[in-house]
């Protein structure tokens, strides 16, 4: 259905040129939104959409643009889908506009949307952006779970805002780790993820 | 024909026409959803000025509710003082408005008759840490403050306190801070002593209706 290349473009990112965890991009955004569940999520949806619209903006104007300019270009796209978004978002979906609150600017310097423009859109169709963009989101959205899902679960022993760890652990002296509420601990997770990531894949590649 | 697009003019040209299409876009989005976003922040107030009045209406329109309960908004200069009726019993709401950790902090304090007795509290704000300063727009966090006194014996204001589980306050009544939220859980603290003292007007003053007064006043300035 789909060729090997179109395959590698839309599901690389997921896996093996991850983002957050080969490029090491997006890693300041990480810490910040993955103290629960419900931010996470929303922020890799936001960034998977903002990223694939630009993404395919971008692709679609890249033989007019003027090379030394093309930064500015590529920030100018970014800004004006954040902005439009934000827009969008307070006027249809108020409360998750407030969930996400500064984050959502925030989006603008997300280091991934950069990375993207420049090493894939200004040089791609627009199609094969658009899956770039998909999978880059969603790559740095599987991550940000992952993280989210270990610090919410550990930290307040929640998911999604939701109790999970019975009322009986605590009983038997079981505590909540204040720790994993620390951004510092994003760090952590997200190193472990790597270390996991490359473990595995060097595994295979052998 | 071929343009050059690294001369000096088409860069110029091009970056004008980018940033005049991108602005006219962003006007048109503003312009066209501002009457909803509008809409969606006094639904917001609303529904926060109902928690505080701590009224369930999650069976119900928000803004009916609050339309039938809320019925008269005192004016102190710049301060609003919002008056419900609750089976009865009149309760004022006080807007209030202070600095978290990250952003600001705001909330609503509803006051019984007496403008002593606490009845509910509600806090909003824009970005404190999600799991720690966060928590103060939790029921246990701000349940606490129910029934609390806003003025010490003498019936001087000295608002309630914020403080560390274990410290105890000098001459006010207090509640129980957050554990590794000191910063937003203080900015709670110092958000209700300057506010309450900024509506000193309102709290000084024997339960008259003010209206009279703010009417002619707001005629002029129109």
């Amino acid at each position: 259905m789909l060729s090997q290349k179109t395959k590698d473009t839309l599901l690389g990112p997921l896996n093996v040129n991850n983002p957050v965890v080969v490029q090491i991009l997006g890693i300041c955004s990480a810490l910040a939104v993955t103290v629960q569940l419900k931010p996470a999520l929303v922020m890799g949806i936001a960034v998977t959409i903002i990223v694939a619209m630009a993404n395919v903006i971008v692709s679609l104007i890249r033989n007019t643009i003027p090379m030394r300019v093309r930064i500015i270009v590529q920030l100018v796209v970014v800004a004006a889908l954040v902005t439009l978004v934000s827009e969008i978002l307070k006027a249809f979906a108020y409360d998750i506009a407030m969930q996400l609150s500064v984050y959502l600017g925030l989006i603008i310097t997300n280091c991934i949307l950069m990375g993207r423009l420049e090493a894939f859109a200004m040089t791609n169709n627009a199609w094969d952006s658009l899956l770039d963009g998909l999978g880059n989101g969603l790559g740095y959205a599987l991550i940000l779970v992952i993280v989210a899902f270990v610090r919410e679960l550990f930290g307040s022993g929640q998911l999604l805002g939701f109790q999970v760890i019975p009322q009986w652990c605590y009983d038997h002296g079981y505590e909540n780790c204040g720790m994993m509420l620390m951004p510092a601990m994003a760090l952590v997770l997200v190193g472990c993820v790597i270390w996991a990531h490359r473990a595995y894949n060097d595994k295979e590649a052998k | 024909m071929k343009l050059n697009t690294n001369s000096n003019i088409y860069t110029f040209v091009y970056m004008t026409i980018v940033v005049v299409v991108v602005a006219v876009l962003l006007a048109l989005a503003n312009q066209s959803l501002r009457p909803r976003q509008e809409a969606n922040i006094l639904l917001d107030k609303q529904k926060q000025i109902l928690g505080a009045l701590k009224v369930d209406f999650s069976q119900a329109n928000p803004a009916e509710v609050y339309y039938t309960l809320v019925q008269d908004t005192l004016k102190y200069g710049e301060a609003e003082v919002y008056v419900a009726n609750l089976d009865g019993a009149t309760k004022y709401v006080l807007p209030l408005s202070g600095k978290g950790l990250w952003g600001g902090i705001g909330g609503y304090l509803a006051l019984d008759e007496d403008k002593n007795t606490i009845y509910g509290v509600n806090f909003n704000h824009e970005s404190e840490t999600p799991g720690l300063g966060a928590k103060i727009v939790d029921m246990p966090f701000r349940a606490q403050f129910e029934g609390k006194h806003i003025r010490n014996a003498e019936g001087q204001v000295v608002s309630v306190a914020v403080l560390k589980a274990g410290t105890r306050a000098e001459g006010q009544e207090q509640v129980d801070a957050i554990s590794g939220a000191t910063i937003t859980s203080t900015g709670v603290s110092t958000m209700l002593e300057t506010n309450l003292s900024e509506y000193a007007a309102f709290l000084n003053e024997l339960p008259v209706v003010e209206e009279e007064i703010v009417e002619p006043v707001k005629e002029e300035e129109e």
